[in-house]
């Protein structure tokens, strides 16, 4: 029944691996992907078959940067009332979270999805402001939402990202030696195949959109060590039951007559070009950073710097991995996080921490 | 049956970057009632062509997809044709 976890087939990826005398350097831009690897204890697998595999920027909760943080927390204070995803509402900003402004009572609450917070606006006086993380898997819902015209009082601060010039990025940077992408399987569930082909196109990288499944994850693997050996690099898909080449077309539809790209920072990056998403021309009302211009004016030009000592940005960089940080399960844990690595359930430090010895006990 | 198998998730946490599998089990508008393995729940079906019976990929309360059974038999079947031998 569970055959895409089947324990024999994985050993013979494994053994097929082993037998290709391997040493690549690997990266997936997903959490739930880095959650696969750890959860079934795949990375050691791996790396005794000569494959490592890095986490790159692919959580959206620890690329959001500290200054979309304070702006959550400067509306919260303003009186409006917060609507948030679950994992976004411990992350740090300079001094404190939006959990922080909630203990103080400020009105700060936990959405399942965008359908909810519309729901409250629906049923309260008060301005709702709803706190847009995610990338392509979640911006066709908030899309959606906002395209059926929600009430006056809901608006949206978008921390959204695309993905793709993010990876052109991480690629220009060359920071990492990437012998083959692994792309995240619900991103593409929307996007589809076509907007990674021109990595492979211009810059020779194999490519793979898998599932999360260890199967999936072992499979993608061998489909990107396979192109390495036979010296292709074009976008395969393992997870085909759910990842058509076009995406999903009625989702891209609505995303892009609801959003435009515009130029944002990811934390751990410089500014990247038409990486981030902005309410287009005709939803513009809905926008909670123009609507609030007075309540965020503050924080408009202010730089803000990591958290002292917190390694995210390489860690999101792909350049280390979160054991690597001096912080780790010392002063750094998911009860008392310093950076969103830690935070985040697709973070590559919640993740580890939660898998492995230092969680014992807790 | 082979799609059970992707059902691993019990609990519905609200973490912005999960997906996973649910049953279509009645439809009206744009809402469906599915079926997380047992956990019952109303999601926006308007971004898909769902239809009752069929399994999706949910994700904040949306369905994002289809999940295509004859795609995730194929899929193995290429497992098992790649890894030159049948496994069961
Ligand atoms: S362990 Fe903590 S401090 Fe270190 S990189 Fe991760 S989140 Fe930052």
């Amino acid at each position: 029944m569970f055959r895409f976890r089947d324990k024999e087939m994985a050993e013979k990826i494994l053994q097929k691996l082993r037998e290709m005398d391997l040493q690549i350097t690997l990266m997936h831009v997903c959490g739930t992907h880095q959650d696969t690897l750890v959860r079934h204890g795949l990375q050691p697998l791996l790396e005794d078959v000569g494959v490592d595999i890095r986490q790159g920027p692919g959580c959206p909760v620890c690329v959001t940067t500290a200054k979309e943080i304070e702006e959550s927390i400067a509306l919260a204070k303003a009186g409006k009332t917060i609507t948030v995803f679950g994992d976004m509402i411990k992350v740090p900003g300079v001094e404190e979270s939006l959990s922080d402004a909630k203990t103080e009572g400020h009105d700060v609450r936990i959405v399942y999805g965008v359908n909810d917070a519309v729901d409250l606006a629906g049923k309260v006086d008060n301005e709702v402001v709803f706190i847009g993380v995610g990338f392509e898997t979640t911006t066709p819902s908030i899309a959606v939402a906002v395209s059926r015209r929600p009430p006056k009082n809901f608006s949206l601060l978008s921390c959204h990202r695309v993905i793709p010039p993010a990876l052109k990025a991480i690629v220009e940077m060359g920071e990492v030696r990437l012998d083959g992408l692994i792309e995240p399987g619900h991103v593409s569930t929307i996007i589809g195949s076509r907007p990674y082909e021109f990595l492979s196109e211009e810059h020779g990288i194999p490519q793979v959109i898998a599932g999360f499944e260890p199967l999936d994850l072992l499979m993608g693997v061998y489909m990107l060590a396979k192109q390495k050996e036979e010296g292709n690099a074009r976008v395969d898909i393992e997870y085909r039951r759910v990842v058509k080449p076009e995406g999903n077309p009625a989702a891209i539809k609505v995303m892009d007559e609801v959003f435009e790209p515009a130029d944002i920072k990811w934390r751990g990056f410089p500014t990247i070009p038409a990486s981030g998403l902005v309410l287009s021309d005709e939803y513009q009302e809905y926008d909670a950073r123009q609507r609030f211009e007075d309540d965020l004016a503050e924080l408009k030009d202010k730089e803000f710097k990591e958290p002292k000592g917190c390694r995210c940005g390489e860690v999101l960089r792909g350049i280390i991995r979160s054991e690597e940080c001096p912080l780790f399960a010392k002063t750094c844990t998911p009860m008392n996080p310093i950076g969103p690595c830690m935070v985040s359930a697709e973070g590559s430090c919640n993740i580890l921490f939660k898998y492995s010895k230092y969680a014992e006990g807790k | 049956m082979l799609l059970v198998s992707f059902i691993t998730t019990t609990s519905i946490p609200s973490i912005v970057c999960l997906a996973i599998p649910a049953k279509v089990l009645d439809i009206k508008g744009d809402v469906a009632t599915v079926d997380f393995g047992g956990i019952k729940r109303e999601v926006d079906i308007s971004l898909t062509d769902a239809v009752v019976g069929q399994y999706v990929i949910v994700h904040t309360g949306f369905a994002i997809q289809v999940l295509d059974e004859e795609e995730a038999q194929e899929t193995l079947a290429f497992f098992d044709q790649i890894l030159g031998e049948n496994v069961a």
